[in-house]
This record gives C-alpha cells, structure tokens and sequence, in this order.
C-alpha cells in the first residue's frame, strides 16, 4: 500500500468524525497559536530594545561599576559585585583625561512618583548634567534642557517625557509648569519627543533631572553609571581602552566598559532568552494538545478494532495499520498546525497596534514542526497497538 | 444424511497422514491441528488433533454444532489464528512458522474470506470494499477499479457499486462479501456461515453464488451448523467436541440453482393457478 492511499484512508475516518477531529484539533491549534503568537511578541519587544539603543548612535561607550565580564564571558547577567559606586569625581575626572576624544555624561537612575494637582503617577528618572541630551535623553520637543549652572546649583527643574505630560496635563503646554517629583516641587524646562512604541511607551513616561539635585534629594554621593560620547566613531576602541586605563588605578577590575555593540549583545541575548521561555510555556499547550491526540486515536483504534480485523484479514500487513493510524495523527496535527499558524500570525500582525509583535519564520516553522512531531510522537503508541492487534482477536471484538 | 455415503474418520486420517489423497493436489492440509486456550483459567481444548485435507476444486463443508471447534479450525486454516500444534500448509507451502507479515500476504493473495457478518467496512462503497484486498496487494488505481467491477459483476452487483452497507440488504452485503474474496483470485475461499444472517431467499442466493464459482475451478470450503447447507458441497466433514468424526461424500447434492428455479416455479405456479382458476370458471 502506498502512502497516498494511506492519506485517502485517514482522510476518509477525519471525515467520518468530523466534530471529534476538529475538538482534537483545537489542542493543537491553540498551542501552535499561542507558540507564534509570545514569539512573535517577544522578537518584536527584541528588536523593538536593540533598535532604541542602535538609535543612540555607535559611539557610545557605557561605563558601569563592578566587573561584569568575570566568570560570565561578558555574557552579561552573571552576578557582578558592585564594591564600589561610582562619583561624579570619577565621570569629571576621566572627561579631563579624555579631553575632546569624548563628552562624558554622568547618569543617575532612581524611581520616581510625580504628581500635579490631584494626579500622580509612577515614572523612573534619569539625572544627568547639561550634556545629558546628546546621551539616551533624545530630542527636545519643546523648552530647553537644564543649563551647567542649574547643575552646579542643584536647581530643582526637570525635563519630562511625553507620557508624562499626556498623563499629568493632557493636552496642555507643561512648560513653567511645577510638578511634584518624589514630594518636591520642579518647574518644568522642557519636553522630550515621543518616541512611542514598546510596552506602554515606558520611556516617555521617563522624566530627567540635573544630577546634583538628585544626589541631594537622594541623599548619596554616587552615580550609577556614565556614558562616553566617542568624538570620532572610529576611535570607539581606543577610547574604550584609554578609559579603562584612566579607571583601573581607582577601582582595580571592578568596573566594566561596554561599547554599544557589546551592550546589544547583551540584550539581545537576554530578550532572546525571554522569547526563548515564551515559546518554551507555549510549547507546553502543544503537549497537552498532543496528549488530547493520543487519547483521541486510542478511543479510535478500539473503536474500529473490527475494521482493522477486516483489514488484516484481507492482506493489511502490520506496517500498513501502523502507517494508517500515524498519518491519521500526523493530519490531525498538522491540519491543527496549519489553523494555529493562521491564527498565531494573524493575532500577531492584528496585535501590532498595541504591542511590537513580529511574525518570525522560524516560529513558525517551529510551531509547524513541532505540531508534525507531536501528531508522530503520539500517534505511534495507538497505531502501533492497532497494528499489533490478532486478526481473529480484532475480528471478534465487539 | 443417513442416506450418503460416509467414511470412517480414523482411515481417512491415516491416509492424509502418509500423503495426499486428494487426485489432483491439496490446496490446504491441516496436520494434527491442536488449538488450546485458558478461559477464566480453564483450560479449553478447541481443537484436539484433527487432520484436513482440501482438494484442489472441490466444495467442501465442515459441519458440527456450536462450540464444535468448526470457526476455530477455519481460523487456523485461514491463518488468523495459530494453532497451538500442528501445521498448516497452503498451495504446498508450510506456513506455520510464518512471520505476522508473510501471513498477511498469503491471507491477501491465497485465500479469500466471506464471514457470517459480512464484515464490510462501514461508510465504504461497494466498489471500495472489494478494492481493499487488492490496495494491500499493492494494484494501481485503475486495475483496482477494473478488477473490483469485474468482481462485483461476477455476484450480480454490477449496478451497486457506488452503494455503502447500510443501503445494500443482507444477501447484497454478502454478495459484496463474496466479491471481496474472489476478487485477488485466491486459491481457497472460506466461508464462515455464509448464509447464517440470511433469509432463505437470499441464502439460497449466496449459495448459488458459491456454487457457481466453485464450478468455476475455485475451491470453497463451507463453515456451517446447517445439514441444508453441508449438503451444496461436495464432501461433508463433521466436527465434534475439536475432533473430526465423519468424513463424507454428498450423494444427494443440493443444487441452488435449481433450487431458485423451483422457488420461482412455487411463485409462478401459484399465480397461474389463481389465473387459471379464474379463467376456468366460466368454461367448467
């Protein structure tokens, strides 16, 4: 017997059941949906991330406390201990020693709570100095950034993101404006350009203020990190070394240098792992999907117990029954897998509104391959059972 | 039956132990067939050593009541079931120690099975039904629908193929039945109570059926409790208790065909009775 018959056959008992194939079905098709669907959520947040940090620019160096590369293989996330934080001495310090190679820009991040009037909302902070700007700030839509000297003097002014203002004023100008920031009161300068997209547009909602006054306000000396500005793209290396030689004296190995390739690497491998565990949850659905396939061929053999004694009476050879039953499962499985995959790709491209969901090939062909092995891997106990089965036992089953 | 000519069993026996009796050649032996099994651990002895020979052309009837071991015996020899000793050999060939597989196949090309049910697969065509043997036999498309026609023809359902089980009656079904047996030209044809669900009528049909095939130059081996219906063959085995105890010649064969005839006759001669009748009586 040929394969196509064996299609014809199987084709013939879906038919003949066709509300219990298509429940079967649904297992498949809502685990191979839910599959692409997180994946495709998950690569678009990825690309989304690494695309907002491309956008800084590539000659940016980042210049964190504590070694990161140890142990980790610049990995990324493998526990860095941070001994020491870093001052506004030591991003002053290195900006005199760089001279024009770079700008150095000192960040300071804490969270934030911000009310005007009687409407609050949590936002996440950036301090910095006049040069904030030219970091990870982006442009002014409006207004100005905070002067040198309101850093010096520690001013209590602030440049909010978009968000803020949407959330705070909507639809009014927020410039001159006092807003309460952690239960201090600051005049708004400026307003940044929306920048929109990812997860509820997180970074509009940020807000920066000059980092003295955040030291101040915080009661610390520290920063968390800074940035270096490389003048000269391609010089992005040497500066990179220059500064660990000017910080190695001060803090030995317990600091790190990224330049922007290595901190989207970083990203991108923690996003990816993300995505990763995304479809490793979905791909849970699918097993139970394929264990609903098990059980529906089980019920299927035992049910035509007769007609595969019929068959094996006329000539069906063991190999015969066994491939009838697997491409009945396999075409449960994949015809689930082809509905899932309409439904996971096109509830990702309906979700691009809201979310930054991209449909990925490879998820698809994931989903698609797994739901084949799915039908394979359950499929081959029940078929291999019928197969078994002694013609006069089959016979007489009743 | 007192009035055919029997054969004491022990020397039958023993001479299809020594070779065969048949004058042309076996197409199926059975030797010291012994077939045990436990049921609710008691131990049943189904078949207890009996020796069958099948001539090649002949029609033959195993008979014995219920429980006799006759079903049993015809699975053993159909291969669907192993005997627990003995051989069985089909066209010559010893398959006793044959693979599930290499069974399969000679079930496929050497015998064909016609069951007391029927035993048709459900929402299939009549055509589609007598095509399985040979889609197992591995037959192209088209040469499956030839041969399958063909056969369907051959039993009088040339004008039901595209019709499914349920639309067919009984007699039809196991017409289709027969269809399927002979459809891969096998060199035995078992039949397991073929008429055993049938009205008379359509048991009598059947019958005719196989006799005529028989006629044809197939062997047909007739599984049944019915001395009626032993007595279409030509050769009459009894079975009791999973042991043959008569071994017999037909000498008053049945012939269906004329037993349709006299069917119809009883039919027609009652209607012209009624027609004469009628006619007559302003004569007399």
């Amino acid at each position: 017997m040929n394969l196509a018959e064996s299609f014809r056959i199987a084709m013939r008992a879906l038919n003949a059941n066709k509300v219990r194939s298509a429940l079967t079905m649904l297992g498949v098709i809502i685990g191979v949906a839910a599959v692409i669907l997180l994946v495709s959520i998950g690569t678009g947040v990825q690309k989304q991330v690494t695309g907002s940090i491309e956008g800084l620019g590539s000659n940016l160096l980042f210049v964190f406390p504590g070694n990161f590369t140890q142990g980790g293989g610049g990995g990324g996330s493998g526990g860095a201990d941070i001994r020491k934080q870093f001052t506004l001495d030591d991003s002053e310090y290195t900006q005199t020693r760089i001279g024009e190679q770079g700008l150095v820009i000192p960040q300071l991040q804490a969270p934030a709570r911000l009310r005007l009037g009687n409407r609050t909302m949590s936002s996440q902070m950036t301090a910095s100095d006049q040069n904030g700007k030219d970091g990870s700030a982006g442009a002014l839509q409006s207004g100005r950034w905070y002067s040198r000297g309101e850093v010096v003097g520690a001013s209590r002014v602030v440049v909010i993101g978009s968000g803020v203002r949407d959330e705070l004023l909507p639809g009014q100008d927020p410039l001159g404006r006092e807003v309460d920031v952690n239960g201090q009161p600051y005049t708004v300068i400026g307003m940044l350009e929306a920048k929109g997209g990812s997860f509820g547009g997180s970074q509009d909602n940020n807000i920066s203020i000059p980092v003295t006054t955040a030291q101040q306000t915080l009661g610390t000396g520290n920063i968390s990190s800074f940035l270096v500005k490389v003048t000269d793209a391609k010089r992005v290396d040497q500066v990179k070394a220059q500064v660990e030689r000017i910080l190695r004296p001060r803090y030995a190995d317990q600091f790190t240098v990224f330049t922007q390739q290595q901190t989207l690497g970083i990203l991108s491998t923690l996003l990816g792992t993300l995505t990763a565990m995304l479809a490793g949850l979905a791909s849970i659905s699918l097993l139970v999907g394929g264990i609903g396939i098990m059980n529906i061929m089980l019920v299927s053999v035992s049910e035509r117990t007769r007609e595969i004694g019929i068959r094996k009476a006329v000539g069906a050879r063991t190999y015969d029954i066994l491939s009838q039953f697997v491409i009945e499962a396999m075409m449960l499985s994949i015809f689930g897998g082809i509905a899932g995959i309409l439904i996971g790709a096109g509830g990702a491209l309906a979700m691009q509104k809201w979310v930054p969901a991209q449909v990925t090939l490879w998820s698809v062909a994931l989903a698609f391959l797994f739901s084949a092995a799915v039908g394979v891997f359950f499929g081959v106990y029940p078929a291999y059972r019928a197969s078994r089965l002694d013609p006069i036992e089959a016979l007489r089953y009743e | 039956m007192s009035e055919s000519h029997s054969v004491e069993v022990a020397a039958d026996a023993r001479a299809s132990a020594i070779g065969s009796s048949c004058s042309i050649d076996a197409v199926l032996q059975a030797r010291d067939v012994t077939k045990r099994y436990i049921l609710d651990e008691i131990e049943v002895n189904a078949l207890c050593g009996v020796d069958l020979e099948v001539c090649r052309g002949e029609m033959l009837a195993i008979m014995g009541p219920s429980g006799s071991g006759k079903s049993t015996l015809m699975h053993i020899v159909g291969l669907l079931d192993h005997p627990t000793t003995g051989t069985v050999t089909i066209d010559g060939e010893d398959v006793s120690h044959m693979e599930p597989n290499q069974l399969a196949s000679v079930r496929n090309k050497r015998i064909g099975f016609v069951f007391q049910s029927f035993n048709l697969l459900a929402r299939t065509t009549a055509q589609a039904n007598v095509e399985l043997p040979l889609i197992y036999a591995g037959l192209s498309g088209g040469e499956r629908t030839r041969q399958a026609k063909a056969a369907l023809e051959r039993v009088g359902l040339g004008n039901r193929l595209t019709h499914m089980p349920n639309q067919l009656s009984g007699g039809q079904q196991q017409r289709v039945a027969i269809a399927r047996a002979l459809v891969t030209q096998p060199s035995i044809v078992l039949a397991d109570e073929p008429t055993g669900n049938l009205d008379s009528r359509s048991g009598v049909e059947v019958m005719s059926i196989l006799q005529d095939l028989n006629r044809q130059g197939i062997t047909v081996v007739l599984v049944t409790h019915d001395a009626h219906v032993a007595r279409h063959a030509q050769r009459v085995v009894h079975i009791r208790d999973g042991q043959i105890v008569l071994n017999e010649l037909v000498t008053d064969r049945i012939i269906a065909g004329t037993e349709i005839a006299s069917l119809d006759a009883d039919a027609l001669g009652n209607d012209d009775l009624v027609a004469l009748s009628v006619n007559a009586r302003p004569v007399a």
